[in-house]
């Protein structure tokens, strides 16, 4: 490994050959002003278009003033990142950048969490000595995800999540010149595209030109409707990322203080998505092991490998990209569905309130569950099964709204029935996580033994496709993980060949799976917190008492009450779906 | 968007147009303006295809269509008329030219009148300069025009232009 020896700001600092002076000013503390670049160290995703020029800095004989994201370190380089051709450069760049944007920060959605407005504050941009034409694009609202590309500012991260990472390929920048933005073929309504809603664009957006549809305004009249019962769900990834919201350290769990704030909030039921995540995998365990046993009798029909079909974005991406593989996926409901659909049959019942009274909020880490919770499928007599789907940002802003000071909330226990659940149910916040909850309750009803252990570590992981074979008393099952779409797509290309050797493969749309999703806390191009999150997933898990689904008490009274059993005709009705193809 | 049905004999052009260049993702430009020259336009349908055959996202095709000035997604007039932006024309009153089309037809560059007479677009040098400014109708050249002109071109191919009976 060769080794460069330079300085920055006169520091001396030795780096390994083909670091960036960017890399290498941060790696001694200098931190450079970036607005286009983004790198997630642990995902290997990298923004770097070189085109922002926010990042420039001077190097010493050279003419020109360096972009610090795409310069090499070379030996004895002598780099100032604060004189003052740099620092005026750099504002120059800054408020060109200013100068076409509509400074609306007071009333725009992402004020606060802006990384223009923080890159203006840090550079204590004070005045816009350029006046720039204002671009007018017409707002794009679909379901999940809103579109004001007057505030784009050709960063072309969205296009690289899109493109590069998700191969979904909705985004592109079109048009030249000071009419250029990133947006969709025609500039059609994401609607009309093939776009699935993960919100991975939304994730990395360093602006309000993307951010997801806000309902906290239908949620706050919910909850002053005196005629109303109002319950709400959270999806396990919340509770390992709310909490950076409200300044705390990434990783801490805030499961009671969740708790506590909703209930503060108003909501009469605090329900628990992770006790509908113990149920898809009753219902996803018992249809792999149906379709194992079929297979293994030699039954020539039976799908396998059976793919994970809780997340949104995924079904969508599949039912447009891979139509002719749309009876491969398990049928099983994602957890907010299930939630949804037993919390307005059975529950509903329970409380002797009629549906249409009774509604159905969601926690989520994800912008595309606002798109599921409106799929046709899913409602009764049009009344959605689940009325309404907040990100965890969205919920942040609805306790602050409501004066709750969140870090001083003691910590409170979720309500029965729905409630309660296991550690299976909270790793599926996480990549891994969902294939195994159901390893841990597939093996003991296949085999009819207790499990040596109940940590598969070789499941775990932040790499993008993993698989690991599992022994099923003689049985070798073989598993595949995929987590953000292009690996999906990989995947998916050997099924379609036949030449997949796996028999079951989840698959999350999000990098990191939904600890990572378009609608939790912005990352700001930092994947540590992400890492972060995803341990206290198994922290979570590793302090449950009960840690496989089908050992849920509640699980097992509502198969006893209700359901009868998995993949039961009511199962069946209340709990599964069917996909459609969407190239038609 | 209106959706337009293309014929399978346009389909199939494209689709040999594409093979030609080896169905290579870098290759667009090539077919792109391979594909114009044929049908005279790159309405959606045509890069949908396209993007189809080169294994590429619509959206990516989009953006180069809409980068280069010299794709249209609209028809082309029955009589395309082009200006000369070249140095020589442009010194000479090009533009003053322009803008009288413009103001006569109703219509911006890269446009075509509703009723599908004339469109509007802007050359590069076509190597003519001894003429400029330089007019070009269809295959006809006009030189040294100057924007007085420009209502008697438009006459010679639209006898009683609307817009010029409006004034009369
Ligand atoms: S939500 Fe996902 S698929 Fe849709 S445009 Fe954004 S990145 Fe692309
Ligand atoms: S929409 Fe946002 S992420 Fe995409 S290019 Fe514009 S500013 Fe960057
Ligand atoms: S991985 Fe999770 S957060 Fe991301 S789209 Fe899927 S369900 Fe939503
Ligand atoms: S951050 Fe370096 S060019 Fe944009």
């Amino acid at each position: 490994m060769e080794i460069i020896n330079l300085t920055i700001d006169n520091k001396p600092v030795v780096v390994k050959k083909g670091t960036t002076v960017l890399e290498a000013a941060t790696s001694i503390g200098i931190h450079i002003p970036t607005l286009c670049y983004m790198k997630l160290e642990d995902l290997n995703i990298e923004n770097r278009p070189g085109g922002c020029r926010v990042c420039v800095v001077e190097v010493k004989g050279r003419r020109n003033l360096a972009p610090a994201c795409c310069t090499e370190a070379t030996e004895g380089m002598e780099v100032n990142t604060h004189s003052i051709r740099a620092i005026n450069a750099r504002r120059t760049v800054m408020e060109l950048i200013l100068s076409d944007h509509p400074a609306d920060c007071l009333v725009c959605p992402k004020s606060g969490n802006c990384d223009l407005q923080n890159m203006a504050h840090r550079m204590g941009i004070r005045e816009i000595h350029y006046k720039g034409e204002q671009s007018s694009y017409r707002k794009d609202t679909s379901p999940a995800i809103i579109r004001d590309i007057d505030k784009c500012i050709m960063c072309r991260r969205c296009e690289m999540m899109c493109n590069e990472v998700q191969t979904v390929g909705v985004l592109s920048a079109i048009n030249r010149g000071f009419n250029s933005v990133v947006a969709p073929a025609f500039e059609m309504n994401l609607d009309h595209s093939v776009c699935t809603y993960c919100g991975q664009c939304v994730a990395v957006c360093p602006t309000g030109a993307l951010t997801e549809v806000d309902e906290t305004g239908a949620v706050i009249r919910a909850l002053s409707d005196p005629s109303k019962t109002v319950i709400v769900q959270t999806a396990p990834a919340v509770r390992a990322a709310l909490g950076e919201e409200f300044g705390m350290e990434a990783g801490t769990l805030v499961t009671g203080k969740l708790v506590a704030a909703l209930r503060r909030l108003g909501f009469d039921y605090v329900f628990d998505t992770d006790f509908a995540a113990d149920l898809t995998i009753m219902e996803e365990g018992a249809e792999l092991l149906n379709r194992l046993t079929r297979h293994l009798q030699g039954d020539p029909n039976v799908k396998l490998p059976i793919l994970t079909s809780c997340c949104p974005a995924w079904v969508k991406f599949f039912e447009h990209q891979f139509p002719d593989l749309k009876d491969v996926p398990s049928t099983a409901r994602s957890p907010q569905q299930m939630f949804g659909s037993i919390a307005k049959s059975y529950f509903a019942q329970q409380l002797g309130v009629r549906r249409e009274d009774l509604v159905v909020v969601s926690i989520m880490p994800c912008v595309a569950k606002k798109y599921e919770r409106g799929r046709d499928e899913f409602s009764v007599n049009n009344n959605p099964d689940v009325d309404y789907a907040i990100t965890t940002r969205e919920l942040a802003a609805l306790i602050k709204i409501s004066n709750i000071e969140f870090r001083a909330l003691p910590n409170e226990e979720f309500d029965k029935p729905l409630g309660e659940s296991t550690g299976a149910g909270v790793i599926f916040g996480t990549t891994g996580g969902v294939i195994e909850a159901a390893v841990r309750t597939a093996y003991e009803v296949y085999t009819g033994k207790e499990l040596p252990r109940i940590d598969f570590h070789e499941l775990r992981g932040m790499e993008g496709l993993r698989h690991a074979t599992i022994d099923f008393n003689g049985l070798p099952l073989n598993i595949g993980i995929a987590h953000g779409l292009g690996n999906a797509r990989r995947l998916l290309e050997d099924v379609r060949s036949g030449k997949s050797r796996f028999h079951a493969i989840e698959i999350m749309s999000c990098p990191g799976g939904c600890i990572g999703g378009g609608g939790q806390p912005y990352h700001h191009g930092n994947s540590e917190i992400l890492v972060k999150r995803q341990q206290a997933i198994y922290r979570e898990d590793s302090n449950k008492t009960i840690r496989k689904s089908h050992e849920n008490p509640y699980i097992k009274k509502l198969y006893a009450e209700f359901l009868g059993a998995p993949l039961s005709e009511k199962s069946h009705h209340l709990l599964h779906t069917e996909y459609f193809d969407r190239t038609k | 968007m209106p959706k337009i049905k293309l014929a399978d004999s346009t389909v199939q052009t494209i689709r040999e147009i594409c093979k030609k260049y080896d169905n290579k993702e870098g290759e667009l430009i090539n077919v792109l303006h391979n594909v114009q020259e044929k049908l005279g336009y790159l309405p959606a349908e045509v890069q949908e295809v396209i993007a189809l055959e080169l294994n590429m996202s619509v959206a990516k095709v989009y953006g180069v269509v809409t980068f280069y000035s010299f794709f249209t997604m609209i028809p082309q007039g029955e009589y395309p008329i082009s200006i000369c932006m070249g140095t020589a024309c442009y010194v000479r009153g090009a533009e003053q030219v322009l803008n009288e089309f413009k103001r006569q037809l109703k219509v911006e560059v890269g446009q075509t009148t509703p009723d599908g007479r004339f469109s509007l677009s802007c050359l590069r040098c076509v190597g003519a300069c001894g003429l400029a400014p330089v007019v070009m109708v269809g295959d006809k050249v006009f030189g040294r025009v100057a924007p007085q002109q420009v209502k008697d071109i438009i006459a010679e191919y639209h006898e009683g232009c609307p817009h010029e009976a409006k004034s009369a």
